[in-house]
């Protein structure tokens, strides 16, 4: 069950990965996530489906290298199993022709924004894309993002591709140019979505954000995933994981992702599955 | 005659061995460490074996308890188990986690005079018995009657559901949430209290007589009710537990080192935090725990933080201890190990760190009003009593609340006004027909044998219902 089909790397530090998961490919739907364990000791690790083939049954999901999970997650081969995988996950995102929506992504959220952002133009919308990461190296999805937006802009912090300096740059340059924009959605680094919807708040435009804090059982059993949105608390994985950026308590986030950086290092020295005995 | 009655009385109520409090604290081995056979079968002589059986009347899955004490008095052991498991599914579980005190011990007629037969310790040590032994039969199942029965959830209600339904013929297919089966028992329960070797051996012995059982699929979310029944399935037993926990919305809870409890025990137990690195999964390690509630879950809460390596666990409860809901052994148990209680008390704000941190927990003292609903007098706050209690870490362990998902996604299901499933009391029939449920999601938290009292209820209308279309 839930064999690897394909994996690889799209750049030094992001692996996109095919898995066998026939009912999740069937059901799922854009904005909705996975939970994954790699073996039996491993942590529960929420993923964002990227992609489906209901026909060969298989899902796909883009992680980064950060921790120990997705260290051992990437070192796995072609026909090894996943221990378990669950999903989908969480509400789909709310699809419909708003008119010219703006997704933006950022980093690995790229291959967040991706799903949304195919389901956007499927349902009519002019979509203009803003993808940006920090160097040209690690971009991730150019193509496959080109292939569904009416237009694609890229920006990278170094300026070694595309436009010079952050994504938020490109959607003011947007703004500016008398873009009318009836909705943006925005995933990438909390720094990042934060600037998005900090700008966007200024023009009125709804912003719609994909949260990804901590979750253990994500099927609203535990609250692990708490944020406060308008002020009141919700659980990401069943309230959301997408919510009004402009409702989102972002310093509330950063410092519960922060809850177990010891131990995550800690975890991440202690690496068991690099000893292939 | 008379002589021997009065021999049998003499007979005092044998003593369940423990590990001491002080070695216990730091260890997650379970806690009594049961009968021998030469104490079960003392224990057994002085049932009286009365002809009009009243603890019978205290057990929700109907376990004929004369029966299988005389087999334990006569040394029959595994004939014993055979004769739980005629009504039961979970002895091994329910013999550690009954609160028997207010069920079959308590209508025991020794108890009117005296102490009541351990049954509880009796059917743990026959269970356990039987399983060491490795002897375990399989009953004779009648032959198939080839309908399909899915059940959600395989915590108590669901796997006595299955086990009962499966020695009726049926074909059982249990779908489970998480990616080890067992629910509360797994995740809830610590394994000081109940070993997960035990449930999965419970498990296993279902699997053995044909449940199937799939993990990782949250039904309403991979597959609806609907989907199930268009699979051929002619009845569903929803059995899903109250998953979503409560918090008091208070300012500061979200602060890290907040925890539900439901968060807590399920990295520990499910996710084996308390072995971490060796597991992936971590806990924090607070060293001043205040652990918030009253209940069972908050002793569980309370005993796996000193565990845990706490130097002080406080449990913050804003009754007294005459009305917490927590059974008497687990508060007396606690307190062996040096939980320290903080009663008449509430929080009413967390206050944090510079990194975010829980570092205090403000709370009031109250006093007792007049009676509520609940019949149990009102905690009212003393205005002006606020004090810091410094915390490292917090376990909110006030309850649970319907987890809304199923109902969500299944038209023609009715629930209360609290997001319960609304089930008849005595089938579990639901608004939807071939729907049943029972357990925590139809009565909001309680009990393992509440639980499993329900799911047997239902595995009989079920069966019934099944029998009745033909």
């Amino acid at each position: 069950m839930n064999k690897i089909v394909e994996t690889g790397f799209l750049s030094h530090a992001v692996v996109k990965m095919v898995i066998e998961a026939p009912d999740v490919a069937t059901k799922r739907k854009a904005g909705q996530f996975i939970v994954l364990m790699t073996d039996e000791k491993g942590e529960r690790i929420p993923l964002t489906i990227v992609d489906s083939d209901s026909e060969k049954g298989t899902i796909t999901i883009i992680f980064q290298v950060v921790g120990k999970t997705t260290t051992c997650l990437s070192d796995m081969k072609v026909g090894e199993s996943l221990y378990s995988v669950l999903g989908p996950l969480g509400c789909p995102t709310e699809i419909e022709e708003f008119g010219t929506t703006v997704c933006v992504g950022g980093g690995v959220g790229i291959g967040v924004v991706y799903p949304i952002t195919k389901a956007l133009k499927e349902a009519g919308n002019r979509v203009i894309s803003i993808i940006g990461a920090r160097t040209k190296d690690i971009l991730i999805l150019e193509d496959e993002m080109k292939e569904i937006s009416d237009q694609l802009l890229i920006a990278t912090d170094d300026g070694s591709y595309g436009f010079h300096g952050f994504v938020s740059d490109v959607l003011q340059n947007l703004i500016d140019m008398g873009e009318k924009i009836d909705r943006v959605v925005t995933i990438g680094p909390v720094p990042m979505m934060r600037v998005v919807c900090s700008l966007t708040k200024q023009y009125n435009i709804k912003t719609i954000v994909s949260l990804n804090p901590i979750m253990v059982d994500a099927t609203g059993m535990c609250g692990a995933c708490r944020v406060s949105v308008g002020g009141k608390t919700k659980f990401a994985c069943v309230d959301g994981p997408e919510f009004d950026g402009h409702e989102v308590d972002f310093d509330l986030l950063t410092s519960r992702l922060r809850m177990y950086y010891v131990q995550e290092k800690e975890a991440l020295e202690n690496i068991r599955c690099e000893c292939d005995e | 005659m008379s002589e021997k009655k009065k021999k049998k009385e003499k007979i005092p109520r044998q003593v369940m061995p423990e590990q001491e409090p002080e070695i216990r604290r730091h260890n997650f081995d379970e806690v009594p460490l049961g009968y021998t056979a030469e104490v079960a079968m003392l224990e057994a002589k002085r049932c009286i074996q009365c002809k009009k059986p009243t603890c019978m009347n205290g057990c929700p899955v109907d376990v004929d308890i004369p029966g299988f004490i005389k087999l334990v008095a006569e040394g029959e052991f595994i004939e014993a188990a055979r004769k739980i498991k005629e009504t039961n599914s979970l002895p091994a579980v329910c013999g550690r986690v009954c609160p028997q005190e207010i069920q079959c011990e308590e209508t025991c007629i020794l108890g009117k005079k005296g102490d009541p037969v351990a049954i509880g310790r009796l059917e743990r040590f026959v269970a356990d018995y039987e399983r060491k032994s490795g002897q375990i039969l399989l009953p004779d199942l009648p032959p198939s009657t080839g309908k399909r029965v899915a059940v959600i959830g395989s915590g108590p209600a669901g796997l006595t559901v299955a086990g009962d339904l499966i020695k009726r013929g049926h074909d059982v297919t249990i779908f489970e949430g998480l990616h080890e089966s067992g629910g509360v028992l797994v995740y809830g329960i610590p394994e000081f209290r109940l070993p997960k070797m035990i449930v999965a051996a419970e498990v296993g012995y279902l699997v053995k007589l044909g449940v199937k059982i799939v993990t990782d699929a949250v039904i309403g979310r991979v597959k609806t009710i609907d989907d199930l029944f268009e699979e051929g399935f002619d009845a569903v037993f929803l059995g899903v537990g109250a998953g979503a926990p409560v918090f008091m919305n208070i300012p500061g809870e979200n602060l890290n080192g907040i925890y539900s409890a439901n968060e807590y025990l399920t990295r520990s137990n499910l996710m084996k935090a308390y072995r971490f690195p060796e597991y992936d999964t971590p806990v924090a390690l607070g060293k001043n725990v205040g652990v918030i509630g009253g209940g069972n879950v908050t002793m569980d809460s309370a005993r796996t933080a000193l565990r845990l390596g706490a130097d002080n666990v406080y449990v913050i409860y804003r009754r007294t201890e005459v009305e917490m809901p927590a059974r008497t052994e687990e508060v007396h148990h606690a307190k062996e190990e040096g939980v320290q209680f903080k009663l008449l008390t509430n929080p009413v704000e967390y206050i944090g760190d510079e990194n975010g941190w829980v570092k205090g927990a403000r709370c009031i003292r109250m006093e007792l009003g007049e009676p509520d609903e609940s019949g149990r007098r009102r905690p009212v706050p003393i205005k002006g009593s606020e004090y810091v209690i410094d915390v490292d870490m917090v376990v909110v362990a006030i309850g649970t609340n319907a987890n809304p998902v199923i109902p969500n996604t299944t038209p023609g299901l009715e629930t209360n006004k609290w997001g319960y499933i609304m089930a008849d009391e005595e089938t579990g029939r639901t608004s939807r027909e071939g729907v049943y449920a029972g357990g925590d999601i139809v009565t909001g938290s309680a009990t393992v044998i509440l639980a499993a009292g329900a799911g047997k209820k239902a595995a009989r209308a079920i069966d019934e219902y099944l029998k009745s279309k033909g």
